[in-house]
């Protein structure tokens, strides 16, 4: 039944698909904690997380099948690029079990309120940064002797990384910013407007440095971004960029509801895009290439049967559920 | 402190992990089947009691469920980050068989939980019902996946190893139904039921001991008990089951819960000791003659391994399987004997007034937690010194990784886990402290709601019975 087809690469595009995902959905909810300590007033902040309260734990389900889907179908590179991001991918966890726990805990008690607004936002702040410096980390590529991590316990922070995690938070705010314009009215909506204003032009331009770093950063990234004919089929990555930058400052300029979202997201999907040319062929960046990192056709096979039906049918139900939440969101729509 | 190696700081940081998280699936599993059946009988019956204690249980399952989750990721990354080795060894078979998890479980589970906390007006009772379904239905699969992969740590079966040292899939039926597999997970479902039936059971109980007589309290207490008294010696029965699967497959195990050193015929029941791994043999024992070889081989003839009938370097630790053993087994006891007296008090019709009934499933409360943590104490350190059982020791699957590195975020965790767990507790102490059948609004969320939609329903909300919640 999967005879020809090349399941490594397959399953390579499932995976950048999940993760695709998970930064399109869990980036506008980490966004709204990082937007935290910009809107003071705590039933504003209540609003915030009503917007999100029902779907951000579907949101966060494709970070970990982003990580188990690797552990399942490359495992090698799942052994090798988290011993790599140990500090990170820690960092990354911790921030997120507290931002987590916020939503539940915020609403018990009063003095509650407090503490947990703050655990809120640092936690989407810590595990926005810890995913920006990994991603860094990756791009500047892994060393790798035999079958393990060969590099050093402090690689992934560099001024690289750090620019990579100021970009990355700057993209989730904007995200979270964007969504709230949409989710929302009145006050609220309008400080959205404000923080969009200027996150979007700070976004862009670290979109920009990251890019022209990255293909400056080792010389497979320039090749497979310039060289020809390669040329051809990449250049529209950038050009839609320009586009899609272009419709998110109009859209807030003009005061558009739904097009600085949606024109944020197309950046999301863009800069992915752009990442995949860069890594291609590799999982483990310039270290290990997707076949090398595989599992057995066997057990990409296996996944695969199931995966396929089931991704349709939990992007159908995730739908519904954002559906069923849909227009916006009333103030007190914490409605236990 | 002595110097601690990687190693022993990686499989602390795992065994704590896996403990904090290991209570909230429990439970989210009992309680969203729980909630699912109250659900149901308020659509069939029409009664609003069934609806006041799904809200009420509700809550108490959304912070049992968000712990969980927060728990899991972490989980699902550790493999990578200290067991690195472990991951790239069996990540071909283990990988896919918690891919199906995510999959087809925690995308079902957080898919629908919106609907159930927050949506059941926007679709409608019918629909809540399902979406409800649909969580408890996660929960199980969840189970199964993650049950399944578990169990071949313990009997793999279906596998291969590769030139690269990977154990690879030959057959995926056996390796999923692998040979303790479907007793693991009937004792572990069970665990889950009995768990909740058993913290339900005490928050009714507390109520009625404080005379709250409510048609929720009782409606909870009575339920509790019927589950109880039900599961309890299934759950005997089935764990019962489970051991003699043991013995079959990892006898070592069984020789170090029981206490055994040397192997016999005719071997007697050890009901306490000191096991001592450096003598070799088990001190100040209190035994019943016959009664290992009868509970363990259904004969009084038949033979129980001891530890020396294996190499020194496979024992498995016995003090700890021991005693926790023991922990477990007592407790699942004392459940049924608390089941039995709630049926004879049904019986004599006094179930809402028998205070020292009430005061009992009030103690026994957490014992289902704690059984479940003493019995997963048996069975993963009772598979030691392997990882995967007789073929990849612990100590060939951890990450190359520096001691500082593993103990910056043992440190982390363990602060982290502290504050939240403890925050937790207290939480879902304070909305179990809450009578079922008080207004569901918070008292400071009185302002806020006054500001919102329906000022004259807060208005009437803030009656002086709302504030005695507190």
């Amino acid at each position: 039944m999967t005879d020809g087809l090349d399941l490594p690469l397959v399953w390579a595009g499932l995976i950048a698909f999940a993760v695709l995902l998970y930064t399109l959905l869990d980036g506008f909810d980490l966004g709204i904690g990082v937007l935290f300590p910009f809107v003071r007033d705590g039933e504003q902040r209540g609003r915030m997380l009503s917007t999100i309260a029902p779907v951000w734990d579907g949101n966060e389900t494709w970070l970990v099948l982003g990580g188990g889907g690797l552990l399942a179908v490359f495992p090698l590179a799942y052994s090798i690029i988290f011993s790599a991001l140990y500090a990170p991918i820690v960092l990354m966890l911790l921030a997120l079990v507290f931002r987590g726990v916020a939503f539940e805990f915020r609403w018990q008690t009063p003095r509650a309120r407090k503490i947990w607004d703050r655990a809120f936002a640092l936690g989407s702040l810590g595990a926005a940064v810890a995913q920006g410096l990994a991603l860094g980390a990756l791009v500047q590529g892994i060393p790798v002797a035999g079958r393990a991590y060969a590099g050093g316990w402090w690689d992934w922070l560099t001024p690289f990384s750090l620019l990579t995690a100021l970009g990355l938070t700057l993209g989730y705010a904007l995200q979270g910013a964007c969504w709230l314009i949409m989710k929302t009215d009145g006050r609220l909506q309008r400080r959205a407007y404000d923080l969009a204003r200027w996150l979007a032009p700070a976004f862009l331009a670290a979109v920009g440095a990251v890019s022209l770093w990255t293909v400056f950063l080792d010389a497979k990234y320039a090749a497979n971004w310039f060289s020809w004919p390669r040329i051809l089929l990449v250049a529209p990555v950038p050009l839609l960029v320009a586009a899609a930058g272009f419709a998110l400052i109009s859209g807030i300029a003009r005061e558009r509801e739904r097009t600085p979202f949606l024109a944020t997201q197309a950046l999301f999907v863009l800069g992915f895009a752009g990442l995949g040319v860069s890594f291609h062929p590799y999982m483990v960046p310039n270290s290990v290439t997707i076949w090398q990192a595989a599992a057995p056709d066997k057990s990409l096979a296996f996944l695969l049967v199931g995966a396929a039906p089931l991704l349709v049918i939990i992007l159908a139900y995730t739908g519904y559920a954002y559906w069923v939440f849909r227009g916006k969101t009333p103030q007190d729509h914490h409605g236990y | 402190m002595p110097e601690l190696s990687a190693i022993e700081l990686a499989r602390f940081q795992f065994a704590f992990t896996i403990g904090f998280h290991i209570v909230y699936p429990v439970f989210s599993i009992g309680l969203a089947s729980y909630l699912t059946t109250l659900n149901f009988l308020s659509l069939w019956t029409g009664e609003s009691v069934y609806l006041r204690l799904f809200d009420y249980w509700k809550r108490i399952f959304a912070i049992a469920f968000g712990m969980g989750v927060v728990s899991g990721v972490v989980m699902s990354y550790q493999f990578g980050t200290n067991w690195s080795v472990f991951a790239d060894k069996t990540g071909p078979i283990l990988g896919p068989l918690m891919g199906y998890e995510v999959l087809s479980a925690f995308f079902l589970e957080a898919g629908f939980l919106g609907i159930v906390l927050f949506g059941r007006n926007r679709v409608g009772p019918g629909l809540h019902f399902f979406a409800t379904l649909m969580v408890a239905l996660g929960t199980f699969a969840s189970a199964f996946w993650i049950l399944s992969a578990n169990s071949w740590m313990q009997t793999p079966a279906g596998y291969a190893v590769n030139a690269q040292g990977q154990f690879v899939p030959v057959d995926w039926l056996q390796a999923i139904f692998n040979p303790s597999f479907p007793y693991r997970f009937v004792h572990m479902a069970l665990a889950a039921y009995l768990t909740t039936s058993l913290a339900v059971g005490a928050v009714g109980a507390l109520h009625l001991l404080r005379g709250d007589n409510s048609a929720s309290v009782r409606t909870m207490f009575s339920m509790a008990m019927w589950m109880a008294a039900l599961v309890a010696p299934a759950q005997i029965l089935a764990g019962d089951w489970h051991g003699l699967n043991t013995l079959a497959h990892q006898p070592a195990k069984i020789a170090a819960i029981e206490g055994h050193f040397d192997g016999e015929r005719r071997a007697p029941l050890i009901l306490f000791g000191m096991p001592d791994m450096a003598q070799a043999r088990t001190n100040y024992k209190v035994e019943i003659p016959l009664a290992g070889s009868l509970i363990l081989t259904h004969s009084l003839d038949g033979y129980v391994p001891g530890l020396k009938d294996f190499p020194r370097e496979d024992w498995p630790p016995a003090p700890i399987v021991f005693w926790s053993f023991r922990i477990m087994v007592g407790l699942g006891f004392a459940m049924a004997a608390l089941g039995l007296w709630g049926l004879f008090a049904r019986w004599r019709g006094g179930l809402f007034d028998r205070r020292w009934l009430h005061r009992a499933a009030l103690v026994m409360g957490p014992s289902g937690f704690v059984a479940v943590l003493a019995g997963w104490t048996t069975t993963e350190v009772g598979r030691q010194p392997f990882l995967v059982q007789g073929l990849l020791r612990t100590a060939d699957a951890v990450s190359p990784i520096a001691a500082p590195a593993v103990a910056a975020s043992l440190v982390g965790f363990i602060v982290v886990y502290a504050t939240v767990m403890a925050f937790g507790f207290v939480y879902i102490g304070i909305l179990m402290n809450r009578p079922p059948d008080a207004p569901s609004e918070m008292a400071e969320d009185a302002p806020l709601r006054a500001a919102g939609v329906a000022p004259g329903v807060a208005t009437d909300l803030a009656a002086p019975e709302a504030r005695t919640a507190r």
